[in-house]
C-alpha cells in the first residue's frame, strides 16, 4: 500500500533532501492539510472528554453511568463502527485498483455499518430521553450527550460524504482530484474510529471504575 | 415565522445607537452606490470577492481589520469620555445596560476581528511570497476562510441595529452569559459570530500551516526560511491547536443556551470554573497567535532597515518555538483568584515568568541587528524602535502580575487593563503599522508617504502613554475594570488625562486616512518601479510590485539565508530564465455564497427563526456540493503572456 502515500524515493530526489524539494504534489499537500484539520477535530473532542472528565460526577442526584449504560449494546456499537473502518480499507483497496464495482460495494457496507452504529446510538439516546435521563437532567448527562453526540454528528456526516463521494465517482470517474477525496474521506472514518475507542474506554469501560 | 424578532428590536428610542446606525446605514448605502453608479461591480466581483488570489485575499483581510479598528476605537473613545464624565455625582451620558455592551463590543472586536484580521491579512499576503511559490495550499478554501471572517464581522455589526450586543465581557464568562442572567439575544449575537469567524479563522491556520511545510521553493528548507515565515508557523500551529478548544467552549455554552444543558449553570451540578479553564485554554495561545507574526515583522523590518542580517537567527528560531509551546502552559495565571491553591498557583506564576526569557532573547536579538548597523530611519523603524521601548515596560508589568499574591490584589483592576493594552498595541498594532506601511509598496506598486506615517507612529506612541499609564496609577489606587461610573472624584484627573490619550489616537487614526489619501494621490511621485524599495533581503522583494498573479515566472532556487540578498550578489544579468507555462487557482464564488448563507444561519439562530436557519444550512451546503462538481479549477497562464511581463519588469528595473 505504499501508493497511498507516495513520498518521493530516493532516485527522484537524487540526494536532495525532502525539505529542499520545492513544493509536494497536490495529493501530499491535500492529504497533509486533512491531517491537520483532524487533529484539530481531535481537540474539539479532547475539550469534550475534558467535560466530561469534570463533570461525570455531577449527576444532581440523577443516575449514574453505570445504571444507563447497557454493555452489549455498547459492544454492538463498536463492532459495528469497527467492521466499518475494514470495510473502508477495502473500499480504499479498491480504490486504488480503479476497480469501481467493488469500491460501489464495499463503500455501501461501509455506509450500512455507519448507518447500523448510528441507529443503534439513537436508540440508546431515545431510552434515556423517554426516562426523564435526557442531557437537561444534569451536568454529567450533558456532558454525555455532548460527547457522544458530538461523535455521532461526525458519523453522520461520515456518512453523507461517503454518499457524495459515490456520487462523485459515478459523475467524475477516479481522476486525481476525486480519489484525493476519497483518501481523506478514509483518513476521517478512521479518526473516528480512534476517537470512539477513547469514547468506549473512558465513557463506557470509565463507568465501572 | 420570524422567532424572537420583532420590531422592538430596532432601538427607536436609544439615541447613541440609532444616530450610529443611521450613519452606518448612510456610509454603506453611499458605498454601494458610488461602486453602482461606476459600474465597478463586474471588477469588484471578479477580481476581489470571488478572487481566490492570496494577495488579494490579504489586501482584503486588512481592509477589513482598518475598518473595524474605526469602529473598536469608537467604542474605546465612548468609553474612555464616559469615565472622564461620571465621578461622584456625574452620571455620565452613557446608561449602564450600554456602556456593558460597548466594552464587550470593544474587545471582541478588536482582538478577533482588528487584531486577527490584521496579522491573517499580513500572513496570506506575505508568506507564499517570502517562500518563493505562488500561492497557498488551499486557494478556494482561503477565500472561504476570509468570508467567513467577514460573515463574523457582518453579524457583530447587525447587532447594533437589531438587538443587543453582549453585556458580558469580551470573554462571556457564565455564570451571567447563561440564559437565566442574559436572557436577550446579545450573548447569541456574540457566539454566533464568533462561530462563524473562529471556523474560517481555524481553515486559515491549517491552509497556512499546511503552505509553510509542505509549499516552498526548491532550496528553502527551514533553516533557510524568513524569520517572518517562522513566527507565522508558530502562530498558525497555535492556531490549529487552539481555535478548536474555543469553538468546543462556545458550543458548551450554546447548549446550555439553547437546549438546556448544565455545562456552566449554577443548577443542574454545571461547573462555571470550567468555561474559565477552557476559553483560557483557547485565549492564551490567542495572544501568542497575535503577537508572534508582529514578532515576524520587527524582525524583518529591522534587519532589512540595518542593512545587516538579522542577529541569532538561529535563536530567534528556537525563542519562537519555545514560546509556542510555552504558550499552552500558562492559562491559569488568568484566574489565580479561582483558588487553586499555592502549589498550582505557584507553577504557573513561574510558567509565565518563563515565557519573558525567550522573549527577552528576541529583544535582544533586535538590539544587536540595530547595533553597528546602517540604519534608515524610516516609519517602519520608527513602529519597531517604539515597540522595542513600549512592550518591554509591558513585559514587565506582565511579570509582575505573574506573581500571584500581587495579581491577587490586581485581578480585574485596570492596572490589568493598562497591562494588556501595552502589549496588544504596543507589540500587535505596532507591529500590524510596520508591516502595512513596510509591504504597502509591494501590495500597490507604491510607497505610502513616509512623514505622515511617522507622524501616525508619534500619535500612536504619546497617545498610548498618555491614555494608558494612568491607568496603571488608577488600578493600584483600586479603580476596576468595566466601571461605569466611580464615587472617588480623586481619580478624575486621571482619567481625564486618559481621555486626552485617546483624542490624540484618534488624531493618530484620522492621519492614517489622510496618509493613505495624499498617498493615492501623489502615487506616481512614489512609483516602486523596481520592486525592491527598501534595499530589501527576501524573495517578495525580487519580484515586481504589484506581483503578477503568478508570483514567480519561474521558482527561485534558495541557497542560502536571506535569499534575494545573496541573488542580488551574485545575479548574471545575461542569463534568462527559462520560462514555462503555468497554470493559477481560477476565481471561484464558493466562499462568498458560503459566507452569505453563514450570515443567515447565525442570523435565525440569533433570533430562533428555525426554518429560515434551514435555508441557510442547506444553501451553505448546496454552495459546497456545487464547487464539488467543479473540474476547471485553473486558468492556463502562456508563455507569451508572462514573458511579457517580465521583459516590462526588466525594462523598468535597467530605467531606474
Amino acid at each position: 500500500m505504499n501508493t497511498v502515500v507516495d513520498i518521493p524515493t530516493e532516485e527522484v530526489s537524487e540526494g536532495i533532501p525532502l525539505s529542499e524539494l520545492g513544493p509536494a504534489s497536490p495529493r501530499i499537500v491535500a492529504a497533509y492539510g486533512f491531517w491537520l484539520f483532524l487533529l484539530s477535530d481531535i481537540i474539539i473532542f479532547a475539550a469534550l472528554f475534558a467535560a466530561y472528565a469534570v463533570l461525570s460526577g455531577a449527576t444532581n442526584g440523577g443516575p449514574t453511568g453505570l445504571e444507563l449504560f447497557d454493555d452489549k449494546h455498547v459492544l454492538e456499537e463498536t463492532a459495528c463502527l469497527l467492521a466499518s473502518s475494514f470495510t473502508c480499507g477495502m473500499m480504499m483497496l479498491a480504490t486504488e485498483r480503479r476497480q469501481s464495482g467493488l469500491t460501489y460495494f464495499w463503500s455501501l457496507v461501509t455506509a450500512l455499518l455507519g448507518a447500523s452504529f448510528l441507529a443503534l446510538e439513537f436508540s440508546e439516546f431515545a431510552d434515556m430521553v423517554q426516562r426523564g435521563d435526557g442531557p437537561s437532567r444534569s451536568a454529567f448527562l450533558s456532558s454525555f450527550f455532548a460527547l457522544v453526540g458530538t461523535h455521532g454528528a461526525h458519523v453522520t456526516v461520515g456518512i453523507a460524504w461517503l454518499i457524495v463521494m459515490m456520487a462523485q465517482i459515478g459523475t467524475l470517474g477516479f481522476r486525481p482530484m476525486v480519489v484525493r477525496r476519497l483518501l481523506c474521506f478514509s483518513l476521517f472514518w478512521h479518526a473516528l474510529d480512534i476517537v470512539w475507542i477513547g469514547v468506549f474506554t473512558v465513557v463506557y469501560l470509565g463507568a465501572h471504575s | 415565522m420570524f422567532g424572537k424578532l420583532t420590531w422592538d428590536a430596532i432601538p427607536l428610542n436609544e439615541p447613541i445607537p440609532l444616530a450610529t446606525v443611521c450613519v452606518l446605514l448612510v456610509g454603506i448605502v453611499s458605498v454601494l452606490g458610488l461602486v453602482t453608479w461606476k459600474g465597478w461591480w463586474p471588477y469588484l466581483w471578479r477580481e476581489w470577492i470571488t478572487s481566490t488570489d492570496h494577495k488579494r485575499i490579504g489586501v482584503m483581510y486588512v481592509i477589513v481589520a482598518l475598518v473595524m479598528l474605526l469602529r473598536g476605537f469608537a467604542d474605546a473613545i465612548m468609553m474612555r469620555a464616559q469615565l472622564a464624565l461620571a465621578a461622584g455625582h456625574a452620571a455620565g451620558y452613557l446608561p449602564p445596560e450600554h456602556y456593558n455592551q460597548i466594552f464587550s463590543a470593544h474587545g471582541t472586536i478588536m482582538i478577533f476581528f482588528v487584531g486577527m484580521a490584521f496579522v491573517i491579512g499580513l500572513m496570506n499576503f506575505v508568506l507564499p511570497l517570502q517562500l518563493g511559490v505562488r500561492d497557498v495550499a488551499f486557494p478556494v478554501l482561503n477565500s472561504v476562510s476570509f468570508w467567513l471572517t467577514a460573515a463574523g464581522v457582518l453579524l457583530v455589526n447587525v447587532s447594533l441595529g437589531v438587538g443587543e450586543f453582549a453585556r458580558t465581557g469580551w470573554l462571556a464568562y457564565p455564570p451571567l452569559s447563561e440564559l437565566a442572567y442574559s436572557p436577550g439575544v446579545g450573548v447569541d449575537y456574540y457566539l454566533w459570530s464568533l462561530q462563524i469567524s473562529g471556523l474560517g479563522t481555524l481553515l486559515s491556520g491549517i491552509n497556512l500551516t499546511t503552505t509553510i511545510l509542505k509549499i516552498r521553493a526548491p532550496g528553502m528548507r527551514y533553516g533557510r526560511m524568513p524569520v517572518f515565515c517562522w513566527t507565522a508557523l508558530a502562530s498558525n500551529l497555535l492556531i490549529v491547536a487552539a481555535f478548536p478548544i474555543l469553538t468546543a467552549t462556545f458550543a458548551m455554552l450554546l447548549l446550555d443556551r439553547y437546549l438546556g444543558f448544565h455545562f456552566f449553570t449554577n443548577d443542574g451540578g454545571g461547573n462555571a470554573m470550567m468555561y474559565i479553564n477552557l476559553i483560557w485554554g483557547w485565549g492564551h495561545p490567542e495572544v501568542y497567535i497575535l503577537i508572534l507574526p508582529a514578532f515576524g515583522v520587527f524582525s524583518e523590518v529591522i534587519s532589512t532597515f540595518s542593512g545587516k542580517p538579522l542577529f541569532g537567527y538561529r535563536s530567534m528560531v528556537m525563542a519562537t518555538m519555545a514560546i509556542c509551546v510555552l504558550s499552552f502552559m500558562v492559562w491559569l495565571h488568568h484566574f489565580f483568584t479561582m483558588g487553586a491553591g499555592a502549589n498550582v498557583n505557584a507553577f504557573f506564576g513561574i510558567a509565565t515568568m518563563i515565557i519573558a526569557v525567550p522573549t527577552g532573547v528576541k529583544i535582544f536579538n533586535w538590539l544587536f541587528t540595530l547595533y553597528g548597523g546602517n540604519i534608515r530611519f524610516t516609519a517602519p523603524v520608527y513602529w519597531a524602535i517604539g515597540f522595542m521601548v513600549t512592550f518591554v515596560i509591558g513585559g514587565m508589568t506582565g511579570v509582575l502580575m505573574a506573581i500571584p499574591p500581587a495579581d491577587f490584589v490586581l485581578h480585574n483592576s485596570l492596572f490589568l487593563i493598562a497591562h494588556f493594552h501595552n502589549v496588544i498595541i504596543g507589540g500587535v498594532l505596532f507591529g500590524a503599522m510596520a508591516g502595512y506601511s513596510y509591504w504597502f509598496p509591494k501590495a500597490f506598486g507604491f510607497r505610502l508617504h513616509d512623514g505622515l506615517g511617522k507622524a501616525v507612529f508619534w500619535c500612536w506612541f504619546f497617545g498610548f502613554y498618555l491614555a494608558f499609564m494612568p491607568l496603571y496609577a488608577l488600578g493600584l489606587m483600586g479603580a476596576t475594570r468595566r466601571m461605569q461610573h466611580y464615587a472617588d472624584p480623586s481619580w478624575q484627573p486621571l482619567m481625564l488625562v486618559a481621555m486626552g490619550g485617546a483624542v490624540v489616537i484618534f488624531i493618530g487614526i484620522f492621519l492614517t486616512i489622510v496618509q493613505l489619501i495624499v498617498s493615492i494621490r501623489t502615487r506616481e511621485r512614489r512609483r516602486d518601479l523596481t520592486g525592491d524599495p527598501w534595499n530589501g533581503r527576501t524573495l517578495e522583494w525580487s519580484i515586481s510590485s504589484p506581483p503578477p498573479a503568478w508570483n514567480f515566472a519561474v521558482l527561485p532556487t534558495v541557497t542560502g539565508p536571506d535569499a534575494f540578498w545573496s541573488m542580488k550578489r551574485h545575479r548574471n544579468p545575461a542569463e534568462q530564465p527559462h520560462l514555462v507555462p503555468l497554470s493559477v487557482p481560477k476565481h471561484s464564488p464558493l466562499g462568498f455564497f458560503v459566507a452569505f448563507f453563514a450570515v443567515i444561519l447565525g442570523f435565525s439562530l440569533i433570533w430562533h427563526i428555525w426554518w429560515l436557519a434551514l435555508v441557510g444550512l442547506i444553501g451553505a451546503i448546496a454552495a459546497c456540493l456545487r464547487h464539488a462538481w467543479r473540474v476547471d479549477l485553473e486558468d492556463h497562464v502562456s508563455v507569451a503572456t508572462i514573458g511579457e511581463h517580465e521583459r516590462a519588469h526588466q525594462a523598468q528595473v535597467a530605467r531606474t
